[in-house]
Parts: C-alpha cells; structure tokens; sequence
C-alpha cells in the first residue's frame, strides 16, 4: 500500500501496463521530452527514460496523433493518447468520432480500435479555451466509452482496465485532482489522493461508485463535483440530512442499476455537473432515471450545473460559474424538504 | 521606410514597454497577487514591434496565448491590459477573456486565441472580407512554430494562397513548441519554405532585428494592399523566459540560451542607437524611467479597478 495522487498513480499504472505488453505505447505532445514536463500535469514524467521509443512526442498536431493512435490500435497496438487540455478534443473528434468510434460497426464487427485518450478538464484560471467540459460531447457518441476519474485508486484501476480493453476508451480528469501539494498543484486543487495497494487490480469501465450512504437524498456527480458533493453531504449531516453521494464515474455507459438502487433508498436526486446545463450528461442521467426508475421518485429531479456560457476568466466569474457547495447543500436541502 | 530618430525611439520605446510590462507582470504572478496563468513574450519583443509598426490603425492582428507584445505593439494601453489581467470590468475584454484572450477590436487586435493554429483560418476569413468589401486594410497573423504542424494552417493558408488574400502570415518561430525543439517535429526546419509550396512567398528574418522585422512586414503589407497577398514572414527569435508560469526551461541548452541572449533584441537595438550619434544613453535611460512610472500607475489602478459582479457572468454570451 502505497499514498498517491492521481498523476502518480496514473503514471505507474502506464508503467505497469507498458511493463505487461509491449503493444501499449503513449503519443501525445510534450509527454517525454528530456528535461520536459512529462505532460502538462506530469503524468508521464520519467517514462521515457523507462521505456525508449515508447512515449511519443508529437508535433502540435491533435486530429493527427489521434489518428495515428486509431490506426496503431488496428494494427494490433494498444495507444494511450494524451490529450494536453480536453479543449483541443475538438481538433481531434474527426478521427475519435468519425474513425475510432464506428470502426467496429461499419466493418461488420471485423476491425478492433483497443486505443486509450486521456484528457484534463475543468475551469481553473485558464478563461474559455483550456476550461470545458468536454465528457458532454463524447457520452452520446455510440462505439465510445467514457469515463471520469475522481481519485487516485480509481484513476490507476480505470487506465488499467481502459488500456486492457478491445474498445476506444475516453478518460477525463481534472487538472483540480491531479495533485493538490507541490509545486504544480494548482489553486483550489483538492486531495484527490488514495491508498494504492501493491497487487495489479482495475476497475471496471461501466461501475458507479457509492461514496457516502444515506437515506435522504442521493447527490450524483463525478470529477471535481464529487468531491464537492462529499463537503455537501457533511454539511448536511449536520443539518439531520443524510445525503448518499454517488460518483458516477461511468458516464457511457451509466450505471443505472447503482443509481436506480440509491433512488430507491432516498426518492429523491440531484444531479451536479460542472458545466453549461443544457446539453450536458446531466440532461442524459435526468432523463435515464425517469426511464429505469421513475417509480422511486418523489420528487422531481433537481440539476446543479453551470450556467449556459462560456468560461469567464475573471475569478470571481469562474468561482461563480462552476457549482459549489454551497449550491449543492441548497438544492439538496430544499429537495430533502419536499 | 522611415528612418527618423523619433520614429526609432518609438520603436525602443515599445520594445521596453513589452518587456517591462512582461517583467513586471511575472513579479505579479509570483507574488501571488495577479490570478490566472500566464505566457510571456521576454526575449521576442522585436516581432511583435516590428510589423505592428508597418501597420495602419486600422489593420488587424490576431494573436495566440502569448499575445500581451502583440497587444501592447497594437496600442492596446497598459491599463486595459492590466485591468484584464486582474480580471477587472474595465480589462479590455472585461475581465472575461484573461491573459490568453487579450484584444480590442476598436485598436485592431481580434481576442488572442489560445487554440494553436487556431487564428490562421481565421485571419484568412478576415482578409477574404476585405477583399471582398473591397477594403484597403491588411491582417497580420501571429503563430509560433508549433502552428506549422496543425492542420489548420495548411488549410489556412492554402486558401489565402489561391485567393490571394491581404494576410501576412507571421511565424515566430522560437525554436520551441511549449517543451518540443523544432527538429524533432519538423524535417524541414525552415518554415518559410512552405509558403513556396503553396505557391507564395516567403521569407526568413532575423527576428530579434526590429528594423529589419519593420522593413520585412513593410514589403509584406505593401503586396497584400496590392493583391498580391499572402506573404510568410518566419521571424527568427528566442523565448527567454519559461512556456508558462511555472516552466523552468529545463529543456533549453545552455549554450543555446547563452548564445540568444547575447543577441538580445532590445540590447542589440540600443547599441545601434547609440552608435547613430544623436541618441544617448540619457535618452534610452529616460525612455525606461517613463516605462517603469506608466506600469507602476497602472498595477495600482488595476488593483483597485472595479470587479464584475453576478450579473455580468451571463452577459455578452449573445449579440
Ligand atoms: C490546439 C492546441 N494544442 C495544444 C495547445 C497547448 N499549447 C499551448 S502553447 C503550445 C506550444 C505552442 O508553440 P508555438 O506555436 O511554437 O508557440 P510559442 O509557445 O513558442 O509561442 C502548446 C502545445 C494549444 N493551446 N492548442
Ligand atoms: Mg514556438
């Protein structure tokens, strides 16, 4: 057992993989550069001294490396693409949503696209170009599976089981997550770190995750939202509301059955996504839980998101636009008291 | 071409004010008080000063995330700039663009854009509309190396090409795409070569020469107002200080370090100043001292410059 954060954790779980099978390789900008970053969050830092000719740095160049990854992946290679901000996925959606995505499909089942994109999100002082949340734009995207990680034993079982599996996989994570001490940590990052267990272990690509019980209302969120659910659920407690918190973690596909059964506790539902609200996976959940458990509702479903604008710069814009705590308490308190 | 003292003064004045603006600015940052992220241009305040000075005021530019010496070589003031910088409502985009989206339309700066590569289409678009309107202006578009490889300068910049659009497409090529030397991204490490595969010119400039970058951008501005746009200027330069705020620059040799500084473009500019005979140390060191007051009154404004409230978090979202 070992403390780490996400960075950490996902950079031993590229080593381990790396180590397993000689088919995995990473691709991606600034990733391996001597005397470099190891990626903007420093996730791969290290690792191209460990394994020569494997971390691949590329020119700034997102629908070509990504193509690359989807045409490796066909060829019998196992990619982990790194996205330097999530923003620039939308240079690179061509390849992801047009080639990776429907591979399988068009060719009748023949073709296999076992390839891994790694992306940060998140609004963090950076204005509207490297702020958004991009899991939106890739959850309806069918031949797609998207997750997000929330901490650090999630974020090493995720890659693991992403690199292992025979599908395009979309990792998010946030730059808030990756490490909240040293000399990267960024404002308002937020431990994200977990107890690593030495054994090899993963984590499955289509689980939510329960992270607190309760019997009043279920909070569902996933990234940085998590774990302002969690600070929410103890405020509440305090107040005699006992919030279930579920990181949703699977956003395509969801989790009904854990959802459903939370619901089924609880009758009651908010729904925290940062990002604009309209349009987002949070639309999606609301809309699946009246399909698989309407039944349990008794009340009608509540949505915490940002508003339907751009990424402003300006702090206290950004402190304003992405959900806090202390609307999450708010809407979870007034829906406990219906 | 003008080669007037006062003109050249202006000119040192510039490449002072960018630099001091950048300096100060980082002190900000590092003590914490200023938010955000940043990227900074030490070191390549002569591309900027250079062909902002070849420009009518009501030319355009756009720019990327490293735009505050394109800005303030536009005639962005130092306040605006400031202000945005500490996310005031009177910043030049009100706080709601940041570092990275740094513009006034009004001076003739489109918002930076912080997507690489990104402006070059559009800068052709806003060429193509002047051609179309039949408008005398020009725009010049900055890019860095690292642009050359994104699919939308080929897209760009083909276009411009076969519509022979007012766009003079300015590389800063500072040897580095963020961490990532040029050779081990280009096999042909001469990026005005392009434009000759697309059928244009261009042309390699000592970029930390601000008189040669002026008269360079000067002949380039000259053929797009005559139709015969577009012109690739690869202005050779060094970026002294890191990507980003907290990039050490372990990456950059020392030997090539040491070798760009000592080709420093304000120090290179000074001494051929001073080497004219009617511009003396005493002239340059007042220049600084003007510079230095300038920005110092305007960290304290911006301090106090008026904060957005809620209400302004859903505005401007639509015209
Ligand atoms: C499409 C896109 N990919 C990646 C980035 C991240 N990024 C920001 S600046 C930069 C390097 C740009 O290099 P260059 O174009 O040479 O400009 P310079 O930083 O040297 O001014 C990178 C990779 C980005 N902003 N946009
Ligand atoms: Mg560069």
């Amino acid at each position: 057992m070992k403390r780490q954060g996400i960075a950490e954790a996902l950079r031993d779980g590229i080593a381990e993989e790396m180590t397993r099978d000689p088919a995995v390789f990473c691709i991606g900008e600034d990733i391996g550069v001597p005397g470099g970053w190891g990626g903007a969050f420093t996730v791969t830092l290290g690792l191209a001294e460990k394994f020569p000719g494997r971390i691949i740095d590329t020119p700034i160049a997102e629908l070509g490396f990504t193509g690359m990854a989807v045409g490796a992946a066909m060829m019998g290679m196992r990619p982990i693409a790194d996205m330097q901000y999530g923003d620039f996925l939308f240079l690179a959606s061509d390849q992801l949503i047009n080639n990776a995505a429907k591979m399988r499909y068009m060719s009748g089942g023949t073709v296999k696209v076992p390839m891994v994109m790694r992306a940060p999100i998140g609004a963090t002082g950076r204005g509207s170009q490297h702020a958004q949340s991009m899991e939106r734009y890739f959850t309806g995207v069918p031949g797609l599976k998207v997750v997000a990680v929330s901490n650090a034993y999630d974020a090493k079982g995720i890659l693991k089981a992403a690199v292992r599996d025979d599908n395009p996989v979309m990792i998010f994570e946030h730059k808030l997550l990756y490490g909240s001490k040293g000399a990267r940590a960024e404002p308002g990052a937020v431990d994200a770190t977990s107890e690593i267990p030495d054994a090899d272990y993963t984590v499955p690509l289509d689980q939510a995750a329960v992270r607190r019980e309760g019997q009043h209302v279920t909070i569902l969120g996933w990234l940085l939202m998590t774990h302002y659910a969690m600070a929410a659920a103890t405020i509440l407690a305090a107040e005699g509301i006992e919030a279930e918190v579920i990181d949703v973690r699977s956003l395509s596909p969801i989790d009904y059955a854990t959802i459903g059964a939370s619901l089924r506790k609880t009758g009651r539902v908010v729904i925290v996504e940062e990002g604009p609200k309209t349009g987002g996976v949070s639309a999606e959940i609301a809309a699946g839980i009246m399909e698989h458990c309407a039944d349990s509702l008794m009340a009608p479903v509540v949505r915490v998101a940002s508003p339907d604008v751009p990424v402003p710069f300006t702090p206290i814009l950004e402190n304003a636009y992405r959900p806090d705590v202390s609307r999450i308490v708010e809407a979870a308190r007034r829906l406990a008291q219906t | 071409m003008k080669t007037d003292r006062a003109f050249h003064l202006k000119l040192y004045e510039q490449l002072v004010l960018i630099r001091e603006f950048e300096e100060r600015v980082k002190f900000l940052f590092l003590e914490g008080t200023m938010p955000g992220t940043i990227h900074q241009c030490q070191g390549q305040e002569a591309t900027a000063v250079g062909v902002c000075a070849a420009l009518r005021p009501d030319d355009f530019i756009t720019s990327t995330f490293r735009g505050h010496g394109h800005a303030l070589a536009k005639g962005l003031s130092v306040q605006e700039m400031l202000d945005e910088l500490f996310g005031a409502t009177t910043g030049c985009c009100k706080g709601k663009g940041g570092s990275m989206h740094m513009g006034n339309m009004d001076k003739g700066m489109v918002p930076g854009i912080a997507i690489v590569a990104g402006g070059i289409p559009l800068a052709a678009g806003m060429a193509l509309a002047f051609k179309l309107q039949r408008r005398p202006q020009v725009v010049a578009c900055f890019f860095g190396d690292g642009a050359v490889a994104e699919g939308a300068f080929h897209e760009g910049v083909n276009m411009a090409a076969i519509w022979d659009l007012p766009v003079i497409l300015v590389c800063e090529n500072n040897l580095y795409g963020a961490s990532t030397r040029i050779d081990k991204v280009m096999k042909n490490p001469r990026v005005s070569d392009r434009a000759a595969s697309y059928g244009f010119r261009g042309e390699t400039v000592d970029g930390n020469d601000v008189l040669a970058v002026y008269a360079a951008a000067q002949r380039a501005a000259e053929e797009c107002r005559a139709g015969k746009g577009p012109v690739l200027l690869e202005l050779l330069t060094y970026r002294r200080t890191g990507h980003s705020r907290r990039d050490a620059c372990h990456y950059q040799a020392k030997d090539e370090r040491e070798a760009w500084f000592a080709r420093d473009p304000i120090e290179r500019f000074a001494v051929q100043l001073l080497d004219r005979g009617d511009v003396s140390q005493a002239d340059l060191d007042a220049i600084k001292a003007d510079v230095d007051r300038q920005i110092t009154a305007g960290v304290e404004n911006a301090k106090r410059a008026p904060q957005p409230t809620l209400a302004d978090l859903t505005t401007d979202v639509f015209a």
